[in-house]
């Protein structure tokens, strides 16, 4: 599959393809860069040579000529191929980790770390125990002692 | 028979790596200094019989041998010398003996320089890297021999992919791996230090080199994939997404990390326990974008079903070297912890930010490259995730992290004041704001975060050159350490590959048209007319050459040729792409299908500040082989009483 997008990897977007007005170009390569080639892997439909890509380029082009919004577009490529041509993946039960992940990460592993400073800001500023007698007593025998020299 | 004495050299290998994974512990178990020694010989031993495998390979492939099964899958007698010898590497077999390769030559160079390091430290070390071995070494013997014979041998070989018969591509492997492999020795000096039960300054002070070095090939092998996609795929991106991008971009990020906190133990002998962790770690990832890469799991989660036994292999392997190191560090990980204070604002919390951050980011690419594989394997629902996820989630982290760069190297050691800081990069933030907003009203009519992000490129540059500059006014330019040299231009470079790939992506001007000889156009400023396409011939295809001649005002300015190629053997067509820079823009032109009747497709692209992606990521690998040279980081520097007292006058500073 990869193979048969990447054969002749010149031919993405077609001039036979594109819009007379610009503006409405800008637009279908704006919404081409977010559909997936459905047959290739992880490809936009503006970076593919595959012929499914070029079709759903062709329609793309047809709805927006046909006057419909950026987004009816996309929901009309959704409606026809699934969540699958969608390179941003809709925030749904099945993704929700996908897109929470990082942040989640971020805020564990930043919740953590607060604590963790917290913790060691107590240690350091909590007064050190008071010296058992039996420890008192070693300090003493030890200061007792003559200095060994280095 | 050249072919069987690599064969047969790379099982001596294995049992030498086997004997090198094992007594070595053994001795340093028990204190015995003949049994510790061994580990040097072996790995000495082991890495020249690799490189005789690795030889005879190459031998092989020089010498077109089509006897070996090989040779004949990715070699043609009339490919190029060059090629010949990348086609080596070229291929899962090969690839996965140059790995090795690379790691016997690590266990060596630790062998070899380790001189200073405890007996039983470098013993466990090399044993752990042993193990690695081992475990590359079977892999190829049982499932991936690339000594392999064909009787009878065909006339000829199918040859290499075309879209890999490239200078670029020839030597982008060896890089990346020499940084995938790198990141194995960190691992095996965390692992030695878990078993030690001890991490030292002295352990820090290695292993903050070799992750240096590793980060720096990692660094240029990453660029040098992306230059490649750049020229060669013909639509002038450089980045996109791809899982096997982001195979290699995770353990970046991770080693980058990594790369931060490993001088926290060396000047503070702080985040220890993390630091070992944060090696584990890297090496897995590192791990995981081999399995990605070679297990065909990327293709599809069913390719991978039907050839498992490699996959089944990496896996396998992969869990024992991650869910082992981590097994491990739970178990000794408590009896690292200790080391220096610090309040929350200092150049270690500062580290640490970066560390927060970081490691988000890898997770957070991690995520969206292993997701639709688990969701297709537990659910069966396919989805996509490609650039517009990545940047939604990607992008957003990284403004923390780079407004925070900055910042960081103003910081104390233990406890730092904010505020004068931000006071010194107050001209800094003026100038990068001032940017964005020239950004936004003048160059780009459409996305106003594109100009954001250009205002942040401005600030990781000016930001690092007015923390230089204070240390330079300070009169230290003389004495000042080459690792801070090396830091000021890594940072910088970071804002210079932002600036680039923002411009490039945000603010190209693309022509798509067809065209006859001939005709002429109109395309940023420039006149552009198709003059002639001629047929051409290479050593091992057929070619279309077009020449464009581009005007300005009348004026010739340049001429640009792209060519469509035709691999005779494989009939398979690549673009060569004809770019003519003046490292502020690319103009980018391809040759699309097409004949003498309906004409031809011609792309033509300007590619605002492109060439200062890749000169930036090469400033940024140059700043850590700068640092790298830092005298106190010197592999194999003796541990004199001078190099000591250097780095007790830097760690009090």
């Amino acid at each position: 599959m990869l193979i048969l997008c990447l054969v002749t990897p010149a031919l993405a977007v077609e001039p036979s393809e594109m819009l007379k007005d610009p503006a409405l170009e800008a637009r279908a390569r704006e919404i081409g860069r977010a559909l997936r080639c459905v047959v290739c892997q992880n490809q936009a439909i503006d970076d593919s040579s595959a012929e499914v890509a070029h079709d759903m380029r062709r329609a793309v082009r047809e709805r927006l000529t046909a006057g419909d919004s950026d987004r009816q577009v996309m929901d009309f490529m959704v409606a026809r191929y699934g969540d699958y041509v969608l390179l941003k993946p809709p925030f749904k039960a099945g993704t929700w980790l996908l897109w929470l992940g990082g942040p989640l990460v971020l805020l564990l592993a930043g919740g953590a770390l607060l604590l963790a400073a917290r913790k060691r800001r107590t240690i350091a500023t909590a007064p050190a125990p008071p010296l058992s007698d039996e420890e008192r007593a070693r300090v003493a025998a030890l200061l007792r002692e003559p200095s060994q020299g280095r | 028979m050249i072919p069987e004495l690599g064969h047969f050299a790379l099982i001596l290998a294995l049992a030498v790596a086997l004997v090198q994974g094992t007594l070595p512990f053994v001795g340093a178990a028990k204190g015995d200094i003949r049994l510790m020694a061994l580990g040097r010989s072996a790995a000495l031993t082991q890495v020249l019989l690799i490189a005789l495998a690795f030889l005879a390979l190459m031998q092989a492939y020089v010498a077109s041998d089509f006897s070996v099964a090989n040779v004949v899958a990715n070699s043609h007698s009339a490919k190029p010398l060059l090629y010949k010898i990348s086609g080596v590497w070229g291929n899962h077999e090969g690839s996965m003996l140059l790995w090795s390769l690379i790691l016997a030559v690590f266990g060596a160079a630790v062998a070899v320089f380790g001189n200073n390091l405890p007996d039983s430290l470098r013993a466990r070390v090399l044993g752990v890297q042993a193990l690695i071995g081992v475990g590359f070494l079977a892999f190829i013997l049982f499932t991936s021999n690339p000594f392999e014979r064909v009787s009878p041998a065909p006339v000829d070989g199918n040859g290499l992919n075309p879209l890999l018969q490239d200078p670029g591509l020839a030597f982008h492997p060896p890089l990346l791996y020499l940084g995938y492999v790198g990141f194995s020795v960190t691992y095996a000096f965390a692992i030695a230090a878990l078993l030690e039960g001890r991490v030292d300054a002295a352990w820090a002070r290695w292993v903050r080199p070799w992750t240096l070095a590793a980060w720096c090939f990692l660094t240029c092998g990453i660029a040098l994939g992306s230059w490649w996609a750049y020229y060669i795929l013909g639509w002038g991106g450089f980045w996109f997404w791809d899982p096997v991008e982001n195979a290699s971009l995770m353990p970046w990020l991770a080693g980058t990390a990594l790369l931060h906190s490993a001088i926290v133990v060396e000047k503070r002998d702080a985040l220890k326990s993390w630091t070992v962790l944060l090696a584990v770690l890297a090496f897995s990832l590192s791990l995981l974008g081999t399995f990605l890469v070679r297990s065909g799991v990327l293709t599809s989660v069913h390719a991978f079903a039907q050839d498992p036994a490699r996959g089944i292999f990496i896996l396998g392997f992969l869990l024992l070297v991650t869910g082992g190191g981590l097994a491990l560090y739970a178990w000794q990980a408590p009896k690292l912890s200790g080391g220096g204070l610090f309040q929350p604002i200092s150049r270690e919390g500062a580290l640490i930010l970066n560390n927060l951050l970081l490691c988000t980011l890898a997770a957070t690419v991690l995520l969206g490259t292993l997701y639709p594989l688990f969701l297709d394997l537990l659910t069966g629902n396919k989805v996509s995730v490609g650039p517009p996820f990545f940047n939604a989630t990607f992008v957003p982290i990284c403004a923390p992290l780079f407004a925070a760069l900055c910042v960081g190297p103003f910081l104390n050691w233990k406890r730092a004041e904010l505020g004068p800081a931000l006071v010194r990069l107050r001209a800094a933030f003026a100038v990068s704001v001032i940017a964005a907003i020239v950004a936004a009203v003048a160059v780009d009519g459409r996305a106003t975060l594109a100009a954001v992000a250009f205002g942040f490129g401005v600030w990781l540059i000016l930001g690092s050159l007015v923390e230089f500059a204070g240390r330079v006014r300070r009169g230290r330019l003389r004495t000042l350490p080459r690792a801070t040299v090396g830091m000021t231009i890594s940072h910088a470079a970071l804002g210079v590959v932002v600036l680039g790939a923002v411009a490039t992506a945000s603010w190209n001007v693309e022509l798509i048209r067809t065209m006859k000889p001939g005709d002429s156009a109109e395309f940023a400023g420039f006149g552009v007319k198709l003059e002639s396409i001629v047929p051409g011939q290479g050593p091992n295809y057929i070619a279309e050459r077009a020449t464009l001649v581009l005007t300005r005002n009348g004026q010739p300015y340049t001429t640009l040729t792209p060519e469509r190629r035709l691999f005779t053997v494989q009939r398979r067509q690549i673009s060569e792409t004809s770019i003519h820079t003046n490292l502020l823009r690319d103009l980018y032109a391809t040759l699309g299908e097409g004949d003498a009747d309906k004409g031809w497709t011609i792309r033509l692209y300007w590619n605002p500040l492109a060439p200062w992606i890749w000169l930036g990521a090469g400033l940024c690998a140059l700043g850590g082989f700068v640092s790298l040279s830092d005298r106190r980081l010197r592999i194999g520097a003796p541990r004199g009483s001078k190099g000591r007292s250097r780095t007790a006058v830097q760690a009090a500073e």
